[in-house]
């Protein structure tokens, strides 16, 4: 009795088997294509180059993943990549007066200078940019960059008196200048208010203690010192009124909110910080770790830099500044890349106001950074 | 024979029990504070640290003047924040302790838990908006005629941070002490006429003095140690030993240099926590 009910049952289930088991067997290969496990590329970089808005499209397109570790400074890179071993980074953004002390590490790899385009380069100093190539060979390809000068309040400066970093002692000013906490850029805009133009960088002993002393007479104007965050926020709510030491780079993120702060390059001139591609020693993706750098040099890949969420850049090609010209006209004109404006980046450059940031000449980092430390305690 | 057999077997479980953590006080706080030592006699070459035994870490941090000037503001600001602390705390811990229901008191508790639940880096940056010239704070007293004052980027808004950091710890920790205290002290003090006053002075205070003191000591341990609040409320300005050592290794690398900072700040939370407790459990002289 029992047997001949259970028997239908179990031919029945037999063939449901078969059946799932065959389509399974057909379609597997189909979903094996379809589904791919992307290929995982580690990226160390400041924060926001790994975010949606820069590698989401790329990331979708070219069935690539990228697992982002942000750092906050050139110091603080190059911590990150000497405790780790080779091979743990294959894509790495480094500021460009930090690719010379990668390379002397061995922590990047030499690059083929006949994939990158060059001569696409807005200006000729960015397709030979100093610290990116030795003994003719290739190790970094710029990306992008972007110019620091006064940033202020339009509420509390006129643009005029932006004009140059002297504005930061204006008496009314008094406890709302604010610092980038980074002695490399304050320090570099103090020397160059001193009038030591090209050589802000490359001072002897008595230019380094005019330097300290312009610094030093500035400290009762100051209201303190920020990381980017704080930076952000106290120029939003308007506890502070200028800060020196930034740029385009924070309030363009503000002004793009209709915040009334803007930044400008001073008659003494501005300083440039550079960001540039490398590829990570001992790095097994090499081959897709180009490929992304060439996306980012395209006219596409340039406009989403141009664009980017956590702080906008200027295009460094031909193509990218045509590209972002017709597709966000707004964005070019507030950032000054269209001919003609007073803060365009190219003209700048070739202006001779501005000055790629570097480390200090006849000084070491630490004797900056130790004087930075007494005068955030003065 | 049995009763040693007997106390054998009760270390031996009492061992058990303790292990664990003994085990993890070694791995975690010994094996680490070690290395730290160890640390600042090393020395960072090309950003990469060198193992040897040099005192150059020792000699720059020490040789410099506003490592003294950092000391003596952060050390100055804890102690503030302590006596703050404790001064604002004790009357509601004293209410709640004393002149509330307990089902008052145990809601009570349980508003003073709910800070903990939100990140202090949160509870941090809301105070921009407290605290701004545009903020609350400035708002209702320029509807009296008073401000705006600055707040931010003072070391008012640097213990505003500390306060918000240490506060409802400490009123907890007091009115649990409190709450301890015989309350048939406290009757017997009044019907000997001693007034309220000098019963909390004579009778309260002595009877709770480990739990108020242990709450004051965390109060300092936490101000001491804090780097959010005077970073981000104090604007930096001064900067306190924290801060400094993330400067110190932000540049150059210098955790060695770091790592001397770190242990002066030990010493110190080591002999004041010792000088604490031995306050603490002092007996009263007869």
């Amino acid at each position: 009795m029992n047997e001949t009910k259970t028997k239908p049952l179990a031919n029945s289930m037999r063939r449901k088997f078969l059946k799932y088991s065959a389509a399974t067997a057909v379609a597997a290969p189909y979903i094996t294509s379809v589904k791919a496990a992307p290929t995982e590329i580690n990226m160390l970089a400041w924060y926001g180059h790994g975010e949606p808005d820069i590698v989401g499209a790329y990331e979708e397109a070219n069935n690539v993943k990228f697992n982002a570790k942000y750092y906050a400074g050139g110091d603080n890179m190059l911590a990150l990549i000497s405790q780790s071993p080779p091979g743990t980074y294959d894509l790495i953004l480094s500021d460009a007066e930090f690719v010379m002390q990668l390379n002397a590490a061995g922590y990047i790899e030499e690059m083929d200078a006949a994939a990158y385009n060059f001569d696409d380069m807005l200006h000729d100093d960015f397709k030979q940019f100093p610290g990116h190539w030795r003994d003719g060979k290739l190790f970094s390809v710029m990306v992008r960059g972007g110019h620091l000068g006064v940033s202020y309040n339009k509420n509390a400066m006129t643009a005029e008196e932006a004009m140059s970093y002297k504005g930061f002692w204006k008496p009314e000013l008094k406890g709302k200048v604010g610092h980038f906490d980074w002695h490399l850029p304050n320090l570099g805009m103090m020397s160059l208010l001193n009038g030591n133009g090209a050589k802000l960088w490359d001072q002897d002993d008595a230019g380094w203690k005019a330097v300290q002393e312009t610094t030093m007479s500035l400290r009762p104007q100051v209201g303190g010192f920020f990381d980017y965050g704080g930076t952000f926020n106290s120029l939003k709510n308007g506890e502070m009124q200028a800060m020196c030491g930034i740029g385009d780079w924070i309030t363009g993120v503000l002004e793009k909110d209709g915040a009334p702060v803007a930044s400008v390059i001073p008659q003494e001139g501005g300083i440039q910080f550079t960001e540039s591609y490398s590829i990570g020693k001992g790095s097994s993706k090499q081959a897709e770790v180009q490929k992304f750098i060439q996306h980012m040099l395209t006219p596409e890949g340039q406009v989403r830099s141009a664009e980017m969420a956590a702080y906008p850049g200027f295009c460094i090609t031909k193509g990218g500044l045509a590209l972002l010209q017709e597709t966000n006209p707004k964005e070019a004109a507030r950032s000054g890349q269209v001919e003609g404006a007073v803060n365009e980046p190219i003209r700048l450059i070739n202006e001779g106001r501005i000055h790629y940031r570097d480390i200090p000449a006849q000084q070491g980092l630490e004797d900056w950074n130790d004087f930075w430390s007494d005068y955030k305690n003065a | 024979m049995s009763s040693t057999n007997n106390k054998k077997r009760v270390d031996l479980y009492a061992l058990t029990w303790r292990l664990p953590i003994i085990l993890w006080q070694f791995l975690f706080f010994v094996g680490p504070l070690v290395f730290l030592i160890a640390m600042s006699f090393f020395v960072v070459k090309n950003y990469r640290m060198m193992e040897t035994f040099e005192l150059s870490a020792w000699n720059r941090i020490l040789s410099r003047d506003y490592f003294y000037s950092s000391y003596l503001y952060t050390f100055g600001m804890a102690t503030f924040a302590t006596l703050l602390a404790t001064l604002l705390a004790f009357p509601a811990s004293y209410a709640l302790a004393f002149k509330v229901s307990e089902n008052v008191r145990r809601w009570a508790m349980f508003f003073l838990i709910i800070p903990f639940f939100t990140s202090y880096l949160v509870k941090t940056f809301s105070w921009y908006v407290i605290l701004a010239k545009t903020g609350v704070v400035n708002s209702l007293l320029a509807s009296i005629g008073f401000g705006p004052y600055t707040l931010l980027n003072t070391w008012v808004g640097t213990m505003v941070g500390f306060m918000t950091l240490v506060l409802p710890l400490l009123v907890l920790l007091q009115t649990l002490s409190l709450s301890q205290v015989d309350k048939n002290l406290i009757e017997a003090a009044h019907n000997l006429g001693s007034g309220r006053v000098r019963t909390i002075f004579n009778v309260i205070i002595p009877s709770a003095k480990i739990g108020l003191v242990v709450g004051a000591l965390f109060c300092f341990i936490l101000s001491f140690g804090d780097f959010v609040s005077p970073y981000y409320l104090g604007g930096s300005t001064p900067q306190t030993l924290s801060i400094l050592i993330i400067d110190t290794t932000k540049s150059g690398n210098q955790w060695p240099r770091a790592a001397v900072v770190a242990i002066c700040m030990m010493t110190t939370l080591f002999i004041i926590a010792f000088a604490s407790i031995l306050f603490a459990y002092r007996k009263p002289k007869s």
